[in-house]
């Protein structure tokens, strides 16, 4: 990468020098040095005399006081109160131990839970593969992921399945406001309920998760390239049979509505997620 | 090297100063490397370099197995370099042996030196290297396409690791043995860069050279790493880079 | 990436899918992945192919060696396949010596070479009772996303069918000349879902199969060699089932262990 292409990207808004005004997002890789006059060594950085590198393959992203890179690839790294979705790996005296697909497996202690569970007889109630959607709660130094099962949303996993992307393109699957989810839930009767760790549960007919399945892949391959909120739409409005539009359609739609698991937010909290700009083109490019 | 007695020694280095392949002294194999060809692996590269063709796939950071291995306050970085049985033109016996076992460690090290591993405690990240065809500088070959595969990965560490080997061969420094090479030259000195601190990480040699001579290769083998480097980058980039008016997926 | 514990609501879905005729990829149920092979990938292999089927990705080299006859077959040619599942391959192999699933991968394909005499094991011989050629086929797995005997029966196949005899090099004949195969076995593998009996199966699929069937047939239209593995079980009909559909994809194979693409 030349001196020339990080100056102008410094400059991102202003336009005036930059060679792609409409594409500002640069390309890292590690032992880049970044243009961070005036800011800190952010996430995906490190310093050395003086000097700000990147340390992963990201996006550039400078966030004042903050230059920081965001990872395009690799597992999900945690982050207190994410929304994630996880499965039951092993099953302990006081606590399961759950893949979220983060670097290591997180427990969940029986008190995290709205159950009344005995010392013992976590068997009792989640078994090895059994499926879940937690928040993580706490990460201490040693990497240990705490995770929880009491809040809103939070719990088992019934019925459905779960399809796993790139916890890099979760911003993407859920679109700016949620308006990507909010388009597949539409034009497929299904439900869908995204992780921040990149795991998706969908529920619905056979054919519409199938369908939602699809468009989370198209999400997957194409999700740097323009255009994408209309390639799902035009894909899924292809395959579109008239049951799923049905009335059938509607009350299966609805009925998922009521059931507990419905009420899993397709986020967590708005201000810990990552602005699905970050990541892409600005909404006109959409 | 050692191959001293041997029959039909090939002359390594014509009156022009060119090599058997054509090269200069200071002329690299041609190579192609490709980020991200494995599905199941959380980061892959395949390189092909002159004859040598290796495939590297890394797996984490995962918990760790076996679990004494774990450490308290890192992650621990296990290498495996493997050579296919039909990767060698006599069949070499599947397993590990010794020599795999002493470039595993060596790799291991050179990466336990650039990546974060302070980041993913108590966890393991795994390297795997297997050599599908060999002609002279695997490990180098290995080591290229492991840190490619770590990147892809989206381990967090200080830089991507070019290597490459320098060796003797007619007297002269040369650049990138092959086999003939290696097996009739008279030195050979692997060696793997961290460019942005300009230190080596990888360092071996075998064979005989003068205090000028080696100095001579360092600089040789530096500079080789930089043009390996500026291949690894772009492996990465095109697998990362999407074009802004794609063709339609079939 | 995959995770090491398949979650059980996903099996369920495939099984949900499975009933309806249906399968995760959008294939159907007796159809194959797309296969591509590649003769001649390694050069170091007196006979080599780099298979993919979908994803999963096996290479395999065949190397002759001069050697011993067995005492009890003192005309004949050795032949001796194995297979390595590297954990380069997938999350769920790990380093070591191999692993019971290695070695069944390397005994159907191997019984299925033999039964069918792919190679007529007699020419191999340089001089009775004291000099053979010496086969050897390695099977290296690089990508398992899924039906691993199938992939790894058409790389080796495919890497016998373009080997040459190395005879020159080893100072036992004038020129080096093809192997040869008599006959090409191919493997096609089925599992059950449920009541449906689904072909090429992927790494999921095979997480949630209820039994998995495997026919190794030949261009005559021989059955040559059967493996029933994962747990489940099969009545007789679908045995005969698998069988007449084993025979169609393997038609298709033996066009792809020549080097062609299907």
């Amino acid at each position: 990468m030349s001196q020339g292409q990080r100056t102008d990207h410094r400059r991102r808004g202003r336009g005036d020098s930059s060679p792609h005004p409409s594409r500002d997002r640069v390309l890292v890789l590690p032992g880049e040095e970044l243009p961070s006059q005036g800011l800190k060594p952010g996430t995906g950085t490190y310093r050395v005399g003086g000097k700000v590198y990147s340390s992963i393959l990201g996006l550039l992203s400078p966030q004042p006081p903050f230059v920081q890179v965001i990872p395009l690839s690799g597992r999900y790294i945690p982050k207190p109160n994410d929304v994630v979705i996880g499965t039951v790996t092993d099953c302990q005296g006081t606590f399961w131990l759950l893949d979220i697909g983060a670097p290591r497996w997180a427990p969940l202690h029986m008190t995290g839970t709205p159950w009344d569970v005995e010392i013992g007889e976590t068997e009792k109630f989640l078994h090895v593969r059994d499926s879940v959607v937690v928040r993580v709660e706490n990460l201490d130094p040693t990497g240990r992921i705490g995770v929880t099962m009491l809040g809103d949303g939070l719990g088992k996993l019934e019925g459905g399945t779960i399809v796993t992307v790139s916890p890099a393109r979760i911003p993407r699957v859920v679109g700016r406001g949620g308006s990507m989810v909010e388009t597949i839930t539409r034009l497929t009767g299904a439900q869908v309920a995204v992780g921040q760790n990149g795991r998706v549960w969908i529920n619905g007919s056979p054919d519409a998760i199938l369908r939602a399945s699809e468009a989370l892949r198209l999400i997957e391959e194409q999700g740097q390239r323009r255009g994408l909120t209309e390639r799902v739409e035009s894909y899924l409005v292809s395959t579109s049979t008239s049951t799923d539009r049905g009335p059938e359609a509607a009350a299966r739609e609805s009925a998922h509505r009521d059931a507990p698991v419905t009420r899993v937010p397709p986020v967590g909290p708005a201000d810990e997620r990552p602005d699905p700009e970050a990541l892409g083109p600005g909404p006109d490019e959409y | 090297m050692g191959s001293v007695g041997a029959k039909d020694v090939p002359v390594l280095l014509s009156p022009e100063g060119l090599r058997i392949d054509g090269r200069r002294l200071d002329e690299l194999r041609p190579i192609r490397i490709e980020a991200g060809p494995l599905h199941q692996a959380d980061g892959s590269a395949y390189v092909e370099w002159g004859a040598n063709k290796v495939m590297a796939a890394v797996y984490g950071p995962r918990e760790v197995h076996p679990r004494h291995l774990q450490q308290n306050n890192k992650a621990v970085i296990q290498c495996k370099y493997n050579m296919a049985a039909f990767s060698v033109d006599e069949r070499k016996r599947p397993g590990l042996d010794r020599r795999s076992q002493e470039i595993s460690k060596v790799i291991a090290e050179a990466f336990e030196s650039v990546v974060f591993a302070e980041e993913f405690p108590r966890t393991s990240i795994d390297v795997y290297i297997e050599v599908l065809q060999a002609n002279a500088g695997t490990r180098c070959a290995g080591l290229v396409a492991a840190s490619v595969a770590l990147a892809d990965a989206g381990i967090p560490m200080v830089d991507l690791v070019p290597a490459v080997a320098v060796g003797k061969i007619s007297g002269q420094i040369a650049l990138d043995l092959k086999k003939e090479e290696d097996n009739f030259g008279e030195a050979d000195l692997p060696m793997a860069l961290v460019p942005q601190s300009g230190r080596l990480v990888l360092l071996q040699m075998e064979g005989h050279m003068t205090p000028d001579e080696l100095s001579k290769a360092l600089d040789l083998g530096v500079e080789g790493c930089k043009a390996i480097y500026a291949k690894m980058k772009q492996a990465l980039r095109d697998r990362y880079t999407v074009d802004p008016l794609p063709a339609e997926a079939a | 990436m995959t995770a090491e514990v398949t979650a059980e609501i996903r099996t369920a879905h495939l099984l949900d899918l499975a009933a309806e005729g249906k399968r995760l990829d959008g294939r159907g149920p007796d159809e194959y992945r797309r296969v591509v092979v590649e003769p001649g990938f390694v050069t170091t292999a007196d006979g080599s192919a780099l298979v993919r089927i979908g994803n999963t990705t096996v290479l395999a080299g065949v190397k002759l060696e001069p050697g011993k006859p067995f005492p009890d077959t003192p005309n004949a040619g050795v032949l001796t396949t194995n297979a390595e599942l590297i954990p380069l391959s997938s999350p769920v192999f790990e380093p070591g010596p191999p692993q019971p699933g290695a070695i069944e991968v390397s005994r159907v394909v191997d019984r299925a070479i033999r039964a069918a005499e792919a190679i007529d094991l007699t020419r191999l011989c340089v001089t009775p009772g004291e000099k053979t050629w010496v086969c050897y086929v390695d099977l290296h797995v690089l990508d398992h996303s899924g039906n691993l005997i199938d992939a790894a029966m058409l790389a080796g196949v495919s890497a016998l069918a373009h080997a040459v005899v190395p005879a020159k090099r080893f100072g036992i004949a004038e020129s080096d000349y093809p192997l040869d195969l008599q006959h090409v076995p191919t493997e096609c593998t089925f599992i059950r879902l449920g009541d449906a009996l689904v072909v090429d199966p992927t790494f999921d699929e095979e997480q949630a199969a209820q039994g998995r069937l495997t026919v190794a047939t030949d261009e005559t239209g021989r059955v040559v060699a059967m493996q029933k593995g994962l747990v489940g079980a099969f009545s007789p009909d679908d045995v005969r089932e698998v069988v007449r559909r084993a025979l169609v994809h393997g038609d298709r194979l033996r066009i792809a262990a020549r080097g062609g693409k299907t």
